[in-house]
């Protein structure tokens, strides 16, 4: 009895871990969406998050600095979308795709220049890495998210651009100028949730090592209504699918361990269809704004 | 005019791909390496033999595929990224039929397996598509988690119900002898030692199906109408619900082939990873081509031998790896969306032409001082 509570106390533990990143992640994502600009490439931005952070970590010994890092190198690569969907105007969908792959293009790319290995950076010692402050971090974003979010000018304005565009034009802000804010902030956001990933979670950046965490995060933002209180609880309960499933490798249990690895994109679909009470997208999302 | 604007979009994509070509391989000489020598390999790992080229070919039909899964939704206003979840699905199907029924003969075998292999890919495609129509859930967001469920299923009977018995590879058992294409191949001796087979023809005749479909038939004309304006098209009497339906089940069943390509054409089983992302290039396949179907076969080609270049990269240059490949197509994406969207080189379109009408009244202000 006193075993199994104590394996039920450390699995919800480590479900607190694991929502970390995808906090991170999907908070980003949710700024950006809620301003009008699809975010697809969450995963992207996590990847070169995790990366960044774990180079600037090994080489200066400060996991601050690596996080710092993550952030700068996320901010860059939404820049870089965000010349191609806002300067452009190229479809979201498809400079997410290509944002993505991108990331995913690079990262060997960069491990075997610096490193001379296709795949992993060198291992954090511990004083490199974190043990709890992300958790802090998240648990104070997550408080700051809904006060910014519905008690702020700056907040409401990203809400007004992507539900009502043309009125937040009348009322003299510019909607490109906020879409382009919200943009950066979500790459900072989710470039700060890769550098949990590989500081704080693992010891070192390992090839693919986000796995899926920024489409699950998408998959927790929608799930989560575009709101951030519910999008916090969808991060927790996927993290708890993530940390069971993680429980299950290798364990020969009635429930297969694929089963448990969907259950977030299934129950994402089931929200979408409006099963669990009604789901609905900014209006303005993925439209650009014709001026004239 | 449309004769223009057809040779319009040829020019800019062919502009795109050069220029993201061109800067990707810039990128190369950040590293080190001699962006000429780069591109030398790259050329003649897809043409140096005909191995070589018969690879080009393999991946080219896999591409085609998925290009036309993206494709045909695009026309009726849909974005399909699930075309990897439906390949899957398609591909897992072929194997499953392969191995429960490993007795049947050749010609009945393949059909039964690509028959169950199209339903299953064309359910995978059909759900997202009635979500979307009847209960408006965004189809890219749906499909983007039904390529996750889809891999999750693929994983489950890989180690599961269809594992191979002799083999320590993630794999399922091998299909039986009567499924492969081998048994009457015209094509596959042209490239005997590389994976290439007749499943490439299938691909050239679905081109062309579609084409016809889209540009000669009034079922086409509908469906284009429903994706340039699915209002209109209602109130015109089209059912656009019904096209937007169709439209994701023919691109789930166009995604499926690629299982004829892969599990009866060469591999003979389903392995886990076997697909470099094809569902993804197949988005940048068909925005290459502008989503025209015939263009379709050009931009694969064009995708496959960048395919196979990078892979022989890996081995040829001390540092670019194989997932340099995955920079080409990100840039070369880029680059053609860049193109399109910031209208350049339009001579048709409503930004140039205000720009003319604005210049000429300024030319005539200019007169009347003069």
């Amino acid at each position: 009895m006193a075993q199994e509570s104590l394996n039920l106390f450390s699995l919800l533990m480590s479900s607190l871990r694991v929502a970390v990143p995808l906090l991170f992640a999907a908070y980003g994502g949710l700024i950006s969406e809620r301003s009008g600009v699809i975010q697809i490439a969450l995963e992207g931005f996590l990847l070169i998050g995790a990366l960044t952070a774990a180079i600037l970590a090994h080489y200066t010994g400060s996991p601050w600095l690596g996080v710092l890092a993550g952030a700068c190198a996320g901010i860059f690569l939404a820049g870089v979308m965000g010349f191609f969907v806002l300067a452009l105007k190229v479809d979201q969908i498809i400079a997410g795709t290509a944002i993505n792959l991108l990331a995913f293009g690079t990262a060997p790319f960069v491990t075997k220049v610096l490193f001379d290995s296709t795949g992993s950076s060198p291992a954090l010692p511990i004083e490199s890495r974190f043990t709890v402050a992300p958790m802090f971090l998240a648990a104070a974003l997550s408080v700051l998210m809904s006060y910014w979010f519905y008690q702020t000018r700056s907040g409401l304005v990203v809400q007004f651009a992507g539900e009502a565009p043309q009125a937040l034009e009348v009322a003299g802000t510019s909607v490109l100028k906020t879409r382009w804010k919200s943009l950066l902030a979500c790459g900072a956001l989710a470039g700060i949730g890769g550098a949990t990933l590989s500081t704080y979670l693992s010891s070192a950046y390992s090839p693919n090592m986000t796995g899926g965490r920024g489409f699950i995060a998408l998959a927790a933002l929608i799930f989560g209504r575009w709101k951030p209180l519910p999008t916090l609880l969808a991060c927790f309960f996927f993290g708890f699918t993530d940390a069971l499933q993680i429980r299950l490798q290798g364990v020969n249990s009635l429930i297969p361990v694929q089963f448990v690895q969907i259950l977030p994109y299934l129950f994402t679909v089931i929200a979408l269809a409006g099963f669990f009470g009604q789901s609905r997208a900014p209006k303005a999302l993925g439209q650009t704004l014709n001026r004239g | 005019m449309k004769n223009s604007s057809a040779w319009c979009s040829i020019l800019k994509s062919f502009f795109g791909f050069v220029v993201g070509l061109s800067l990707a391989l810039t990128l190369t000489a950040l590293a080190g390496e001699n962006p000429l020598h780069v591109l030398v390999v790259l050329m003649r790992s897809s043409f140096g033999s005909s191995y070589d080229f018969g690879l080009v070919l393999f991946y080219t039909t896999s591409l085609v595929f998925t290009g036309l899964a993206v494709c045909l939704p695009f026309q009726a206003g849909l974005f399909n990224i699930g075309a990897e979840g439906q390949l899957t699905m398609g591909a897992l199907t072929m194997a499953a039929v392969g191995i429960l029924w490993p007795a049947l003969a050749f010609p009945w075998a393949p059909l039964l397996a690509v028959l169950a292999g199209v339903f299953v890919a064309g359910l995978w495609g059909f759900i997202p598509g009635w979500l979307r129509a009847s209960r408006g859930s965004h189809e890219v967001i749906v499909t983007m988690m039904f390529n996750f469920i889809a891999a999750g299923a693929s994983s489950y009977f890989i180690v599961g119900a269809l594992k191979s018995t002799d083999s320590q590879n993630p794999e399922t058992a091998s299909i039986g002898a009567g499924y492969l294409l081998k048994n009457i191949d015209p094509i596959h001796g042209l490239s005997p030692d590389s994976p290439f087979n007749s499943a490439f023809l299938i691909a050239i005749l679905m081109s062309f199906i579609t084409w016809l479909l889209l540009n000669k038939t009034v079922w086409g004309y509908e469906l284009k109408a429903v994706g340039l304006s699915p209002e209109a098209a209602s109130t015109a009497g089209i059912n656009a619900k019904k096209y937007r339906i169709l439209s994701m089940i023919l691109a789930g069943g166009f995604a499926g082939l690629v299982g004829l390509n892969e599990i009866l054409g060469s591999a003979g089983k389903f392995r886990l990873g076997f697909s470099p992302d094809y569902g993804f290039m197949g988005i940048a396949v068909a925005l290459l081509a502008r989503n025209n179907p015939l263009g379709i076969i050009f931009s694969a080609f064009l995708f496959g031998a960048l395919q196979k270049g990078a892979t022989d990269l890996d081995l040829e240059t001390a540092t670019i790896t194989r997932d340099f490949a995955k920079i080409l197509q990100a840039i070369i994406i880029l680059s053609v969306a860049g193109f399109y969207a910031a209208k350049f080189l339009d001579s048709s379109s409503e930004n140039s032409s205000v720009l003319k009408v604005s210049i000429l009244t300024r030319i005539k202000k200019w007169l009347k001082k003069a």
